[in-house]
This record gives structure tokens, C-alpha cells and sequence, in this order.
């Protein structure tokens, strides 16, 4: 078993590890293509910081199955939270809209845990600002349920039943640092609001 | 815990960097079509103008309108400061209309202080110039233009020509340049520099000429003549030719240097208009960096329940009076 990664609870158990992580991603990356006939004009938005990260290996099986690149960026939400005066302010993350800009487009948003449905309540937001796409979807590596908006994601990694009291933690190396992917399922209140929502 | 922007000094690297960073990401959405944000909905802004400003206003009131807080403009012409109110009771009035923020400017030193920590106001107050003590926002803007074109400060040279004396900007931006790690060099003539110059983190000189080779940015300052009584150098065609900088001395200046000015300028002066205009002028662009650093300062004052930057108000003001302390909570 190896170490576990920062910020991880000490007893959490991997309940996705790397090649269930890359499966995931490949059967998301072939499920957009079936859903939109195409690559054509799809664009990626991951929402950082891990999000993003995820849209970037999305768009990387989409141009070996497809053999087209499609657009990818990353869309931060912090101005557009409803949570905002609940914390202490906080540092944006960064926003990429490629060139070819949202208006008409299939928008397909990334996200690394889908929970609340907060955060992509905030995307719908900031993307209304940025243009008009011809459709939103939205994509998430794992579903944890517990919603407490009327938000659904159109493609799932993996739907994992969890507690309200239980933190869920993705790891992945291009962000944390980590010598191989994960997805961690644990019970740690301290560090809970820490998790993406 | 109000936190307040009064002085550069309050600010910690990380913070300063923070501002940068900040206003780093809210710049890239300035090319949007839509560039109103709704992080600040339903907070009020006051912009407190004791003193004539029309750069500085209007860079907070396009900085507040765009993170959508409401705007109450309150100029010292056309209030009841000029029938003789002080400052305190402006301060008591804006508080009884529940200003979420007070953006002050006053021709007397330290005045920004006394508002934030003397009990009159709950809001977070934002120093927008103080007599000739600090200018936080303009210096933040200054290293923002600074950054995008040495891409760092690490060794940067930085030098300051000009009105030392009566210039915010200038001590602002030596404490903020010191923190951030550049190296800076005020250049004056002996009557403009303030007492105490020695004490401050940077270097002094009086020959301009021996300084350029060695600058990657150079800032002119105004020479204040409105705050001026005496004497302080024999003629303007003098100052000019000493302290002033013209195409002889541009075409001396390292490459990649930039030419700045925190406005208003007055051409023919402290630069002349040929710089002034030049492709190594960075004056214009300081003043669009003004809103993004701006929105960034009010964004990490205003938007969480607990600012990111700034002064802490000392536990108990010295001068503060008992009848207003119930205020101070």
C-alpha cells in the first residue's frame, strides 16, 4: 500500500486508483464523441484546479480516437460562488478561454467531484457571461451525490455513495505531485469543507 | 476583524504578491464582452474625495462598478465639508448609510489611519493618498506594470526621480518595491528629500545622469508646486535640465527599460513630451493596471467573511476618545 498523499485523512481507503481513473477518462472521452456525433465543435472547460487538469487528458484521448484536437481551457468560478462571504477571501485560479470563444459551441464542463452542484451552478454563471454556447454538459470523475441543486452531470466516472461526514480527495500527478492517481474515500470532518463541492 | 489598506508597509510579500496575482487573473477578463463581475452584489463603496482626484476616483469607481458593488461618489466640493464638517462627522453620516467600504482621500497625512482605527466606521477603509504620506494603490499598480514587463523584481532596478518630499507615490512605492526584493534609487535634489531618508530601504542620489545606465525602470515625479512654500530649487528651466527626463537621457537608459508616471504629468517639466510619448513609456498602460489592481484590493477586502490582505487595527487606538469606542466592534 503506498503512502498516503497530503491532505489525504490517514485511514481513507483508494477507491479508484490509476488504471480505474484512465478507464474512466477514456470511456468519458468516447462517450462525448457518441453523444455530439464528433468532435466538431465540442470545446472543453475544466474548472481548476483539478478539473482542468482532467479536461486536458479528456481532449488527449479525444485526439487519439478521433485524430482531431479540440479545444481546451479552464474556467475559475471563485467571483461567481454563492459561498463567498462564508470564507475568508480567497486567490482566483486561472481562466483560458480558447480563442475560438464559447458562442455556438457544445460546452463540455470537467470537474473533478460533483457534490453539492455548487460550483457548476457558479460555471453555468461565468459562462453566461462569456458568450452563448450552443449546449452545456458537464463531466465529472466521480459523482458523490448529496445535491442540493437541480444539477445532474451528463457524464460520470464513478458514482460513489458516501456520507455527508466522509471527504472524498482526488490526487493526480500533474497537480499534487503524487507518483501515481487516486481517488480517496475517508472520514475526516476537520478537512471535509476542504473537498471540491 | 476589519481589515483596512492604509500603507504598503501593512502589506507582507505574500500579500503583496497575492494583489499582483490577483489583479493578474482579473486583467484577463477585461478583453471579455461582458466585464462586470457579481462577486461584490449588494456591497456598498463609498469613494471619501477630500482632495481633487480625477485619475485615482474613477479607476475605484470603475474598479467597484465592474465587481457590481454600489457607488457613492462624495467629493469635499459641493458637501457639507466645505461648510465646515470634519472628517469625523462624514465618517459618522457614511456610517449610518452602511458603507461596506470608505475609499479616502485628504490632504493631511495619516488621515486615512485616523478613520480606520479611531472608532467612527465599521467599514474597510482604502488609503487613496494621504497628504504626502502613502498611496498604497498606485504603487500596487506601479509594481503590477512593473512585473508584466521585468517579469520579476529580483534584483530590478528601480529608479525614483524627482519630488520625493511631498510624493505618496514615492514612499509607497520604496516600501512595496523593498518588500517585493527590488533595489531602488531615489534621485532629488537635496531640498526635496524628506527628513529621515537615510532610514528608508533604498539608496539616495543626486546625480540622475550616473543613475540611468544602471535603471530598468525609471518613474518621474510630479513637482507638486501646490504643496510647495518656498524655495526648493532656483529655477524650473534648472530643475528641468538636473532632474528632468528628455530623449538624451532616454537613448542612455538600458534597453528593455521602462519609462513610468503616475500622473499628472506636466510636459516639459519632469519629462518631456517626447518621452512622454514613446514606445518606452508605460504611462498610459499603468493607468488601465490601475482597475485591475483596484478590483483586486477591494475583491480580497470586501468578498470573503474575512479579508486576505491588509492592516489589522491595533486593540486600542491612542487618541481614540471613550464615547466612540462602542463604535469600534
Amino acid at each position: 500500500m503506498p503512502a498516503i498523499p497530503s491532505g489525504v485523512p490517514e485511514r481513507a481507503r483508494t477507491v479508484l486508483d490509476e488504471a480505474d481513473i484512465s478507464r474512466a477518462l477514456t470511456r468519458i472521452a468516447h462517450e462525448i464523441l457518441e453523444r455530439a456525433k464528433g468532435a466538431e465543435d465540442v470545446m472543453l472547460l475544466g474548472i481548476p484546479t483539478r478539473g482542468a487538469v482532467l479536461s486536458r487528458r479528456i481532449a488527449a484521448r479525444i485526439a487519439d480516437v478521433e485524430g482531431t484536437t479540440v479545444p481546451v481551457g479552464s474556467l475559475d468560478v471563485t467571483m461567481y460562488r454563492d459561498d463567498l462571504r462564508l470564507k475568508p477571501a480567497r486567490a482566483l485560479e486561472r481562466t483560458e478561454i480558447p480563442d475560438e470563444g464559447v458562442d455556438g459551441r457544445l460546452i463540455v464542463l470537467v470537474d473533478d467531484v460533483l457534490y453539492s452542484g455548487r460550483t457548476i451552478r457558479a460555471a453555468l454563471d461565468a459562462l453566461n457571461d462569456l458568450g452563448r454556447p450552443r449546449a452545456v454538459q458537464l463531466a465529472v470523475l466521480v459523482d458523490r451525490g448529496h445535491r442540493e441543486l437541480p444539477i445532474r452531470a451528463d457524464y460520470v466516472g464513478k458514482n460513489l455513495p458516501t456520507s455527508q461526514r466522509e471527504s472524498v480527495k482526488v490526487r493526480l500527478r500533474e497537480h499534487d505531485g503524487v507518483r501515481h492517481d487516486a481517488v480517496y474515500l475517508g472520514t475526516d470532518p476537520a478537512t471535509e469543507s476542504e473537498t471540491a463541492i | 476583524m476589519r481589515r483596512h489598506l492604509l500603507s504598503t508597509a501593512d502589506l507582507s510579500q505574500d500579500d503583496a504578491v497575492l494583489i499582483l496575482d490577483t489583479a493578474e487573473e482579473i486583467a484577463r477578463l477585461a478583453a471579455r464582452p461582458i466585464k462586470k463581475l457579481p462577486t461584490l452584489r449588494g456591497r456598498t463603496v463609498v469613494n471619501l474625495f477630500f482632495e481633487d482626484s480625477t485619475r485615482t476616483r474613477t479607476s475605484f469607481e470603475v474598479a467597484a462598478k465592474r465587481l457590481s458593488a454600489d457607488v457613492i461618489n462624495f467629493s469635499a466640493k459641493g458637501s457639507s465639508v466645505s461648510k465646515g464638517e470634519s472628517l469625523k462627522d462624514t465618517a459618522l453620516t457614511l456610517e449610518a448609510m452602511g458603507a461596506d467600504a470608505v475609499v479616502v482621500r485628504h490632504s493631511a497625512s495619516g488621515a486615512a489611519y485616523r478613520l480606520a482605527n479611531a472608532g467612527w466606521t465599521t467599514s474597510h477603509v482604502v488609503n487613496a493618498g494621504d497628504g504626502t504620506h502613502e498611496h498604497p494603490t498606485q504603487a500596487l499598480l506601479d509594481a503590477f506594470t512593473m512585473r508584466r514587463h521585468l517579469g520579476g523584481f529580483d534584483g530590478r532596478r528601480v529608479t525614483i526621480v524627482g519630488d520625493v518630499l511631498h510624493s505618496r507615490v514615492a514612499r509607497s512605492n520604496v516600501q512595496l518595491l523593498a518588500t517585493l526584493g527590488a533595489r531602488v534609487t531615489l534621485v532629488a535634489p537635496p531640498t526635496l528629500l524628506p527628513v529621515g531618508v537615510a532610514n528608508w530601504p533604498c539608496e539616495v542620489a543626486y546625480d540622475l545622469d550616473a543613475v540611468i545606465p544602471d535603471s530598468d525602470a525609471i518613474m518621474m515625479l510630479r513637482v507638486q508646486r501646490e504643496r510647495m512654500n518656498g524655495g526648493f530649487f532656483p529655477t524650473q528651466r534648472e530643475y528641468s535640465r538636473r532632474y528632468g527626463l528628455d530623449a538624451q537621457r532616454l537613448a542612455r537608459l538600458p534597453d528593455k527599460a521602462i519609462v513610468m508616471h503616475p500622473g499628472p504629468m506636466v510636459r516639459g517639466m519632469e519629462i518631456s513630451a517626447e518621452v512622454a510619448d514613446s514606445d518606452r513609456s508605460v504611462i498610459v498602460e499603468q493607468v488601465a493596471n490601475g482597475v485591475s489592481v483596484r478590483m483586486a484590493v477591494l475583491y480580497l477586502l470586501l468578498s470573503g467573511n474575512e479579508s486576505a490582505i491588509g492592516h489589522v487595527a491595533p486593540q486600542e487606538y491612542p487618541h481614540e476618545n471613550t464615547e466612540s469606542k462602542g463604535a469600534a466592534a
